[in-house]
């Protein structure tokens, strides 16, 4: 395939809010889950989308397959605006644009067999023609996540947790989709499993260009599979480029202290961890201008806490952008050898053999 | 084999050929077949394995939730600080259950109800088993709530679970899991939702409880940066089995049995990113997981394994200690241990 070019997906100012409260101990507050973000993604293209927990991702995944719908913005999908569509309008998109859940068992209806629950899609568009074309798909769709032809006639609660959650990609996958939300598409299964759904999703990829937004705390799969990458914070982008970009130049301040926590699997090696200091602002009352200013290191006063800052290139024509007044520089990020003294402690203690 | 603590002082879990098992119209599955473990005090296990392995089975069994009628313990011993738990009536698990031996599920959504707000789940949870009035739980809740880093505790107690972000109903069973301070904490997946800064955060807070007050923890994650770092040693389980059990150093410098060589193989690699280098694929193991209602003869791993020789399939090789403090079930450990 030549380099993906053509917006699938473009979302304009998006904003979802929630409003919350109203308990026993609380007034109703407004929570900004998702704050004037704009995004896009090309044919063939995908996006990673980072960011600590609660920042908003799974929010924004939905709100742009308008499953959620929008407190404001717009999102065009192949060009139609989404959000003037009416629901009957929106279903032959339906089709077109998938999600693979963040959490598989709340998302699959216990009371479905597997069968039902992966060929649903492929009877409500029409896809098949008889039972047995139905039962020869799912089986085929099983057998690419790694499941057996046989568990068509279980239920989900007879299932593993990385289970369930490739019966939720069999289900995305059934219809063909052209876009897919991945929310933690891999999060409950062992790095084997997982190796087989990352080469699967790049192969339908390849093959018949579809388009992800992939939503992950890995890291390492965010980098292994994205074109681009966003860095999200409350509810708002921070910095967004070409993947090897922003992962080397790491240019929000925040950024950078996300991706010195990944521990590395090698018991004998740390890296140098920047820990995120201080609480997590509230989603109710965001910190005035820059959001991260509170924990931020490089923050000024004056400046960051009086006007939050807007996008800018980090270089010209890069396509990396970061919302921050002053970006981290670039360095080579050395990996250092730091074992924490409790960890020492630990490594010294190994505990006695079981006595078989 | 030599026992380096003297016996005055029993593990405070010993699990020995733990089978559990469930009724499917096609037969009787064993999910898991004689699992030996222990966990002493303060201590850390780590548990890794293929996905269905059998590793949340145990963890259920461990409290006494398989569901039943269809799941039950076929055979075998679950002590805690010496006493047998297995057979145990139901009303002796609820004083065990949260109180001594907590756990972290791996769905938060199964074990969290949608109709209660999490703040008077966590306060039941405190209540059931601590003599103290609603308020002080209370205010035990909200401090749980931002040890685990959810911000604005005092509003965020009022939520009801579909409220909150993925990773923070995990930190909430987090909360709840810790709230009575358990000798044994089990962990299944407990980060897996969680950015690597909140899970670095998350672990730190386990580790800080271990050594305030001896909690040992059974650490299931398929995460093997968070073995790496935060386990002592690990067992790494396979269609039911334990295939090897070896000190984490140990395990990572050379895995001995096929899987876990598999396994390790499998981790993506830092700094590969898709730009320039189309058809690039991660590494996995060739071949399926086989049904745990059709066992292929002799070794379970015996269809996938590079290795196979005529014996791996005529005879299933034994969970044995190659080198001590090492365990492993492959007849050819010996060899590639030398
Ligand atoms: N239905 C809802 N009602 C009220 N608040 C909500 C609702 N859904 C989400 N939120 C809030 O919106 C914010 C963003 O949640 P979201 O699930 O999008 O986070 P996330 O980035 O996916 O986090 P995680 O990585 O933990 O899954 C959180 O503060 C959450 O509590
Ligand atoms: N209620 C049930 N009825 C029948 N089979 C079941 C039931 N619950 C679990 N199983 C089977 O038991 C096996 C072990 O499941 P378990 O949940 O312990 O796996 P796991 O190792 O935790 O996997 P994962 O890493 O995917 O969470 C699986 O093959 C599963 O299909
Ligand atoms: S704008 Fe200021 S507070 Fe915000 S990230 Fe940049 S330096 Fe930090
Ligand atoms: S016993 Fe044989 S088949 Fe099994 S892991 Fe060892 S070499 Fe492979
Ligand atoms: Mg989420
Ligand atoms: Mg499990």
């Amino acid at each position: 395939m030549s380099e993906p070019v053509e917006p699938l997906l473009q979302a304009f100012h998006v904003s979802r809010y929630f409003q919350v409260g109203a308990g026993l101990f609380s007034a109703k507050k407004i929570l900004r889950a998702v704050d004037d973000v704009s995004l896009q993604v090309m044919r063939g293209e995908t996006l990673g989308l980072v960011g600590e927990s609660g920042c908003g991702k799974s929010t924004l995944g939905r709100v742009v397959l308008r499953l959620l719908e929008p407190t404001g913005g717009r999102i065009a999908f192949e060009g139609q605006d989404l959000t003037l569509l009416s629901s009957s309008e929106l279903r032959p998109l339906r089709r077109r644009m998938q999600i693979i859940f963040q959490d598989p068992y709340s998302s699959l209806n216990p009371r479905m067999s597997i069968r039902d629950i992966v060929g649903e899609g492929l009877l409500i568009h029409g896809m098949v023609k008889s039972r047995k074309e139905l039962d020869e798909r799912v089986a085929a769709l099983l057998a690419k996540v790694g499941l057996r032809p046989e568990h068509r006639e279980r239920y989900p609660h007879e299932f593993s947790g990385g289970q369930r959650q490739r019966i939720g990609i069999a289900r995305a996958l059934a219809v063909e989709p052209s876009f897919l939300v991945c929310d933690e598409p891999t999060s409950a299964l062992d790095v084997s499993i997982q190796a087989q759904i990352v080469n699967l999703l790049l192969d339908l990829q390849e093959t018949l260009g579809l388009s992800y937004l992939l939503i992950s705390h890995d890291l390492k799969i965010v980098e292994f599979m994205s074109h681009r990458v966003a860095v999200m914070y409350l509810g708002k982008i921070v910095e967004t480029g070409p993947t090897p970009q922003v992962f080397s130049r790491r240019a929000h301040p925040y950024t950078r202290a996300l991706f010195s926590a990944l521990p590395v699997p090698d018991p004998t090696r740390r890296t140098l961890r920047v820990l995120v200091e201080g609480d997590p602002p509230s989603p109710f009352d965001p910190p005035k201008g820059c959001a991260y200013h509170p924990r931020c290191p490089r923050a000024q006063p004056g400046r960051c806490d009086v006007e939050a800052p807007h996008p800018t290139e980090v270089e010209p024509r890069s396509g990396h952008f970061v919302a921050c007044y002053f970006p981290e520089e670039l360095v080579i990020l050395r990996v250092a050898t730091w074992v924490l003294p409790h960890q020492a402690a630990a490594r010294s203690s190994i505990l006695p053999n079981p006595n078989r | 084999m030599s026992d380096p603590h003297p016996v005055s002082e029993p593990p405070t879990l010993d699990v020995r050929g733990l089978t559990v098992g469930f009724d499917t119209d096609r037969g009787l599955l064993r999910a898991v077949d004689d699992v030996s473990f222990v966990l002493p005090r303060g201590g850390t296990l780590g548990l890794v394995g293929e996905s269905g392995s059998g590793k949340s089975v145990t963890s259920l069994s461990l409290l006494n939730l398989l569901p039943s009628p269809q799941g039950r313990i076929l055979a075998g011993s679950i002590r805690l600080q010496g006493r047998e738990l297995v057979g145990l009536p139901e009303r002796e698990w609820q004083k065990i259950r949260g109180a001594r031996i907590a756990t972290i599920f791996q769905e938060p959504m199964t074990s969290l109800n949608p109709v209660y707000s999490v703040g008077a789940q966590i306060v039941e949870a405190i209540r059931l088993h601590r003599d103290v009035s609603r308020r002080e739980a209370r205010a035990r809740a909200i401090e749980l709530l931002r040890w685990v880093g959810i911000p604005d505790p005092t509003s965020r107690i009022e939520a009801y679970p579909h409220q909150l972000s993925g990773g923070m109903r995990q930190r909430v069973m987090i909360a709840m899991a810790l709230s009575c301070e358990p000798e044994v904490l089990i962990a299944d997946e407990p980060t897996t939702a969680l950015d690597v800064t909140i899970q670095a955060q998350i672990l730190e807070l386990l580790w800080s409880m271990q050594q305030r007050f001896a909690m040992s923890v059974l650490l299931i994650t398929h995460d093997l940066g968070v073995v790496a770092h935060h386990v002592q040693r690990v067992a790494v389980m396979y269609a039911g089995r334990i295939v090897e059990e070896a000190p984490v150093e140990e395990l990572f410098r050379l895995p001995l049995h096929p899987y876990s060589r598999g396994l390790l193989r499998s981790i993506p690699p830092m700094g590969t990113s898709l730009q320039g280098k189309r058809r690039r694929r991660l590494p996995t193991i060739e071949g399926a997981v086989p049904s745990l209602l059709d066992l292929p003869p002799g070794c379970r791993f015996g269809p996938r394994c590079e290795l196979h020789q005529p014996r791996c399939s005529a005879e299933e090789p034994s969970l044995r200690e190659i080198v001590p403090g090492r365990l492993v079930r492959c007849h050819f450990a010996e060899e590639w241990a030398s």
